[in-house]
């Protein structure tokens, strides 16, 4: 046992490179990413940006069946994806579109699920993305166990596991975290604290100075980051990366970002929270402060954001059409007599419906 | 005094524990946004405002926690109500429900009683994504211990979680999502009890359709149908899974002597499986025909665009009922 657990504590305030008026902040004790890095990052936000909006479209359009907005946690997820290595695994949660899609994802496909299909949409190993979860925090244990395995196999895999505030408070999130702490798994926990859960603000949730330090506790260092500041978010998830890698362990860290939209489309926020809280943030935009850093003009990246969109209306605009027979055909890995009976059953009765037509 | 008003199934469960909270200073509503939101599908509007934070809150977002602390306060001296957000949600509370709530008054020879209800909107037809929609009744009503009902009107839900919260067992009261917005005139007085006690929703004669929860309106919408096709359909609507009324279910399958089991859930190992044994054991000799089963595949709940394919419909209800053996057929 060790007596000193400062190392473990995360510091007073959210770590920031950039702020909020995009000047590099003094003092920072870490060296902001070089301008190729954030221009690819600002690349990727203002695609995720116009990827959330268009989503958002769909759903009234009724396209999707329901979409989790990331509008303002975008640095989040970028940052979130980019920091990892092809090799490397992510671990989403159903608000984590945009990293999905970051992580190389068709959005296509990322979308698959929320438009109503009957499966995630993507081949999990093609690009190293879980399935995203739904039910709150149960995916880290998974995080934990796909690491621990690489560590055995001798692979030098990283994971990213993603989760919100409110998962916090599921017990899942809290074995997972003391799982990846006594097996030294190569697990990076971001938690996206976007001050709500549904509902719910951060203070019903936790009665912690602060989500990071719940590692302490786990023996897990923590570390908090301004989660609009793609800057910090580079470089705190990046050294993060790199220390599990080298086989220091797992780290917990807490980015303090904001929910600018409701839940989903089907929440409404303004039974819970007013206007101006939201007004506050938005001057905190992660791509306004990020394109005044870098004193570019977001119109450049447009072009690309805009084919993003339209790629996601043609494959969103085109209707599904159900096929029966794949609801059986996945279910175990082959089905069972029951099943197939039942397939036959489901069959023969869409069949009798055409003929009566 | 029995006082009417016309009301939806969430405003007549909203009602009940409004008339609970009022009348039982012990009762307490908790759980995941049932606060100042009043639930994802506002049962619990207002509760909050009209009665503090004492008697209604938002818990943090932990399942296992808020079934597990709705045990220790009922093993002091309150009733607690607490809400599962969707069905699929209550799976971390599965320990906590399965070992404790359930086991707690057989494990203290009967010394300490747990008066809490797990409320969980329950069930499909509402175009829900994956976790949203699964018929969990079977977990529930094969662990010895709990209650587990489903009401199926308004007037249903009112009367049966006023009975729920009074009871001194715990209920696993189960809403089905679909039927939320279903209006009707609700009785807002005391009731004849409802747990434990299956009703005939429709008088018929040819054969008996048994149903529960979400399926009641299927049944009967069926039974309509038949009527028009010259066949007479009796509906059965069991609102108590557990326990089960078996006298009213076998009395009136043996007025038929024929009988089809409409169920939303997988048919493998269900509560219509469950149904149709004990109605054979009971009922053999008044039978003229194996007991049929409609009930959704054997498969995870599938999303939107598949579920018509899934859910038991009238068509699939009828043929069923067709297959029964018919003599003039
Ligand atoms: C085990 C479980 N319980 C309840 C829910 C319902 N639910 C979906 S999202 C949500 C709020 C989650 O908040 P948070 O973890 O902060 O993530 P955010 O939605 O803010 O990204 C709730 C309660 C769920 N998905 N899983
Ligand atoms: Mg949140």
């Amino acid at each position: 046992m060790t007596g000193d657990a400062d190392h473990l504590l995360p510091s007073d305030t959210p770590v920031t490179l950039i702020d909020a008026h995009g000047h590099p902040v003094a003092d920072a004790g870490r060296a902001l990413p070089d301008d190729a890095a954030l221009r690819r990052a600002l690349a990727s936000l203002i695609t995720a940006r116009r990827l959330n909006d268009q989503a958002y479209a769909l759903v009234r359009q009724g396209r999707l069946a329901v979409y989790p907005s990331s509008h303002g946690q975008e640095a989040c997820q970028i940052a979130a994806a980019q920091v990892l290595d092809e090799g490397d695994w992510l671990f989403p949660t159903y608000r984590d579109t945009a990293a999905v899609v970051e992580r190389g994802v068709d959005p296509v496909e990322a979308l698959t699920l929320l438009k109503g299909d009957w499966h995630c949409g993507w081949d999990p190993y093609e690009h190293r993305v879980a399935p995203h979860a739904t039910p709150l925090a149960t995916q880290l244990p998974h995080a934990v166990g796909v690491a621990h395995a690489a560590r055995l196999r001798g692979e030098p895999t990283v994971v990213m596991a993603l989760c919100g505030d409110g998962g916090t408070s599921e017990g899942d999130f809290h074995e997972a975290l003391n799982f990846a702490a006594v097996l030294k798994a190569p697990v990076v926990f971001l938690i996206q604290n976007n001050e709500y859960a549904i509902s719910v603000p951060l203070a019903r949730q936790t009665a912690a100075p602060s989500l990071a330090h719940k590692g302490v506790g786990y023996g897990l260092p923590g570390e908090r980051v301004d989660g609009n500041d793609v800057a910090a978010l580079l470089s705190v998830l990046g050294n993060a990366v790199i220390r599990a890698r080298a086989g220091e362990g797992p780290q917990l860290i807490e980015a303090h970002t904001y929910r600018m939209q409701a839940h989903t489309n089907a929440d409404d926020a303004t039974r819970y929270r007013a206007a101006a809280d939201v007004e506050a943030w938005t001057g905190r935009d992660p791509i306004v402060r990020l394109s005044a850093y870098l004193s570019i003009d977001e119109t450049a990246f447009r072009a690309e954001a805009e084919r993003v969109a339209e790629h996601v209306r043609d494959g969103l605009n085109r209707d599904i059409e159900p096929d029966p027979a794949q609801l059986f055909a996945s279910v175990y890995s082959s089905p069972t007599p029951q099943l197939r009976e039942q397939a036959a059953q489901l069959a023969d009765e869409l069949d009798r419906e055409v003929a009566a037509r | 005094m029995t006082r009417h008003e016309k009301l939806s199934m969430a405003q007549a469960l909203n009602r009940a524990l409004r008339d609970a909270l009022s009348d039982d200073p012990t009762v307490v509503v908790f759980g995941e946004d049932v606060g100042p939101l009043g639930g994802v599908f506002r049962v619990t509007d207002g509760l909050t405002a009209e009665f503090g934070e004492d008697r209604c809150f938002d818990t943090p977002l932990a399942e296992s926690g808020i079934v597990g602390v709705a045990v220790g306060m009922a093993m002091n001296g309150m009733r607690p109500v607490v809400e599962m957000q969707f069905d699929a949600f209550a799976y971390p509370a599965f320990e906590q429900i399965v070992s404790h709530v359930a086991k707690m008054r057989n494990r203290t020879r009967g010394r300490v009683a747990l008066p809490m209800v797990i409320r969980i909107p329950y069930a499909g037809g509402i175009g829900g994504v994956e976790h949203h929609c699964d018929s969990s009744e079977a977990y529930y009503a094969h662990t010895p211990g709990l209650h587990v009902v489903a009401p199926s009107t308004p007037a249903d839900a009112y009367a049966m979680l006023r009975e729920a919260i009074a009871s001194p067992d715990p209920v696993v009261f189960l809403e089905p999502k679909k039927l939320y917005w279903s209006k009707e005139e609700v009785e807002l007085g005391p009731r004849p009890p409802a747990i434990g006690r299956a009703v005939v929703r429709r008088e018929g004669t040819d054969a008996t359709l048994i149903a529960y929860g979400p399926s009641v309106p299927v049944a009967l919408e069926a039974a309509e149908v038949a009527d028009r096709e010259g066949r007479s359909l009796q509906v059965v609507d069991l609102r108590s899974i557990v326990p089960f009324d078996d006298e009213t279910v076998c009395a009136a399958v043996r007025s038929t002597g024929r009988a089809v089991v409409v169920a939303e859930a997988s048919g493998f190992a269900s509560v219509s499986s469950e149904i149709v044994a004990r109605v054979t054991e009971r009922c053999f000799h008044s039978l003229a025909a194996p007991i049929r089963r409609v009930t959704g595949f054997d498969i995870p709940y599938p999303p939107p665009k598949y579920e018509h394919l899934h859910l038991p419909g009238v068509d699939r209800v009828l043929d069923a009922v067709d297959d029964l053996q018919w003599e003039d057929s």
